[in-house]
């Protein structure tokens, strides 16, 4: 980056830090984003905002724009137009690799782990960007996972779907993030599974981490949202508490099946 | 009858046993290049025996210019010392080659076998670079010490008919070949620039998610793989001779090894390296002495109970690749299927 654009960006910074010093600055705030593929269109001016300490959600039906959202919010996607701010500054045209930098870590739905580098070494390639000592985050995540500890010298590759996923968010924990974002960390695994991968989604918020994700299981997902988006087409159609949501006549017989 | 024993097993040591280790050795570190390549580039580099051949005429010329000065390692061959200059050669050429053609192909995310057919040209351009420099012919560079266990030193030191014969170029050939791979396995498995190698061979998508830089992968990737090419090139030569079109051909039994073993496995190509050497060996070592030795007294056979001749030796590493795809495309130990 030239030094020209880096002083730009950092007054940039320092302006909107101002700017958001009289309304409560949220940990990670989409607004009116705009964002598609070549030519196709998705996201048609969608907001999307999670604080730290929150779950938020994001549901909808199948080609509502969910996963494009998140990729637009980590930067793997341009946008066309809106904005991304993290903790009140624009990281709008931040690249993804500068976002995890920032404070910022995402899952992805597939392909989440190094399948053949043991658990430990996935954890390890988490931290890759840090120079400092991590085994003290290691050592929390371990406690948060414990069944990782476990099977810590096991390539990620021969682990069960629910064990996968777990290294995953643990890899991307390693980070210390203020933002987790996860893309249906669920997909494919056992209820069983869920409930438990839930439990621990919940204990990360509970650390004071912003968690943004999206979910297939929708009803379970926004019992433990403190903010639920309901996506339709790209827009926002439904924008409440988790628990509203799901009280919500309308948004159980359209999207949560009754 | 012991002592036919022992002597049939001489004749096996001295023919097959050590000249397939030596054999194994050289073709173990073409293969570890080649599946390295394909680990972390993705593709299968036709180029890399001529890479070999680069940094062994490099190696050559300097143990020359070494030997011109009157400069030698007493026992041990010049070209040891010559070894870093062709190691430096061979890394320029690969990081060269790499800024001017696979770059440009990784920049628009070209699919696989765009990768290999400019490997094949970059192949021919490497190969006529080599002729270029060192000419078509063959070329000794061998010096010092002959032999480790001489035949004659064998047979009085045993009271054995047969002698077994160890040249300095087999056993530094086993030596080196397995420190390089010692070191090789430290790095990939320890340090953090390895794990980070690995890391990108598995996911590369996760791996730019988790901050690694994908030049400094491939440009690591690029020194380390010249280094053993070159290495292999040089023990190759000393132990065999040099000539420009031997090493075009080695790339036929270096990617059978790398197959056979399970491509992107560093341990498979090794595993590779020795079974293809040992297949190429015994189905072309005419056994007629040894089974004098194990028959009746008296006897012997009436052919030379050779199965095929040494002409078709690049038969059998093509023979074995060939059922290996058909049963097995992963490979012995998994690797990736092409």
């Amino acid at each position: 980056m030239k030094q020209a654009d880096r002083m730009a960006e950092t007054a940039q910074a320092v302006d909107s830090m101002a700017a958001n010093a009289q309304t409560k600055k949220k940990r990670l705030e989409g607004l009116d984003i705009c964002a598609g593929y070549g030519a196709t269109q998705i996201l048609n001016g969608c907001s999307i905002t999670v604080d730290g300490g929150e779950i938020a959600v994001i549901v909808g039906p199948n080609g509502a724009g969910k996963s494009t959202a998140m990729k637009a919010l980590f930067g793997m996607l341009p946008l066309t137009s809106g904005s991304v701010t993290l903790a009140g500054n624009d990281i709008s045209s931040m690249s993804p690799q500068a976002r995890v930098a920032a404070g910022m870590a995402f899952v992805p739905q597939t392909n989440n782990v190094f399948p053949n580098l043991t658990v430990e070494e996935n954890l390890d390639m988490g931290a890759f960007l840090r120079n400092d000592d991590f085994s003290k985050t290691r050592d929390q995540i371990y406690s948060l996972f414990p069944i990782l500890h476990e099977k810590r010298r096991q390539p990620a590759g021969e682990l069960s779907g629910g064990q996968r996923q777990q290294v995953a968010v643990g890899r991307a924990l390693m980070t210390e993030p203020t933002v987790l974002m996860l893309d249906e960390p669920t997909a494919g695994v056992s209820p069983l599974v869920m409930d438990e991968l839930f439990d621990r989604i919940i204990e990360v918020r509970n650390t004071g981490i912003a968690v943004l994700m999206v979910e297939q299981n929708a009803r379970q997902a926004l019992e433990i949202a403190d903010t639920g988006y309901v996506l339709v087409t790209g827009e926002n159609r439904f924008t409440d508490t988790g628990e509203a949501l799901l009280a919500n006549s309308e948004v159980r017989r359209t999207f949560l099946g009754g | 009858m012991n002592s036919d024993l022992l002597n049939a097993a001489v004749v096996f040591a001295n023919f097959v046993l050590v000249p397939g280790l030596a054999y194994g050795s050289q073709l173990a570190l073409g293969a570890l290049g080649i599946t390295l390549v394909y680990a972390v580039l993705r593709f299968s580099n036709f180029a890399h025996g001529d890479t070999m051949a680069f940094g062994a005429t490099f190696t050559i010329l300097t143990t020359w210019w070494l030997q011109s000065l009157g400069i030698s390692l007493g026992p041990l061959p010049t070209a040891l010392l010559a070894l870093p200059v062709g190691i430096l050669m061979a890394v320029l050429l690969c990081l060269g080659l790499d800024r001017l053609v696979y770059r440009h192909y990784r920049s628009v995310k070209s699919p696989p076998v765009v990768f290999v057919i400019a490997s094949v040209g970059v192949m021919f351009v490497t190969n006529g670079l080599v002729r270029l420099i060192i000419g078509p012919g063959e070329q000794r560079f061998t010096d010092g010490t002959k032999f480790l266990i001489r035949a004659r030193d064998f047979k009085a030191m045993t009271g054995l008919n047969e002698g077994l014969s160890i040249k300095v170029t087999q056993g530094l050939t086993v030596l080196i070949a397995f420190l390089c791979m010692a070191l090789l396995f430290w790095f990939l498995q320890r340090t953090r620039t390895g794990k980070a190698m690995r890391a990108y061979s598995d996911n590369e998508d996760l791996a730019l998610l988790s901050g690694i830089d994908p030049q400094r992968v491939v440009l690591i990737t690029w020194i380390i793989v010249a280094a053993l090419s070159t290495i292999a090139g040089v023990l190759y030569g000393l132990d065999k001779s040099f000539k420009p079109f031997t090493y075009f051909q080695l790339i036929l039994p270096m990617f059978a090894a790398a197959i056979v073993g399970g491509i992107g496995k560093p341990l498979g190509a090794i595993l590779g390296g020795f079974i293809i050497a040992y297949s190429e060996i015994m189905i072309t070592y005419a056994y007629k002495k040894i089974a004098r030795y194990l028959g009746p007294e008296n006897w012997q056979p009436d052919s030379l109970m050779q199965l095929l001749g040494t002409d078709y030796k690049f038969a059998v590493s093509f023979v074995i690749l060939v059922i290996v795809l058909l049963w097995r495309p992963t490979g012995l130990l998994k690797g990736s299927s092409i």
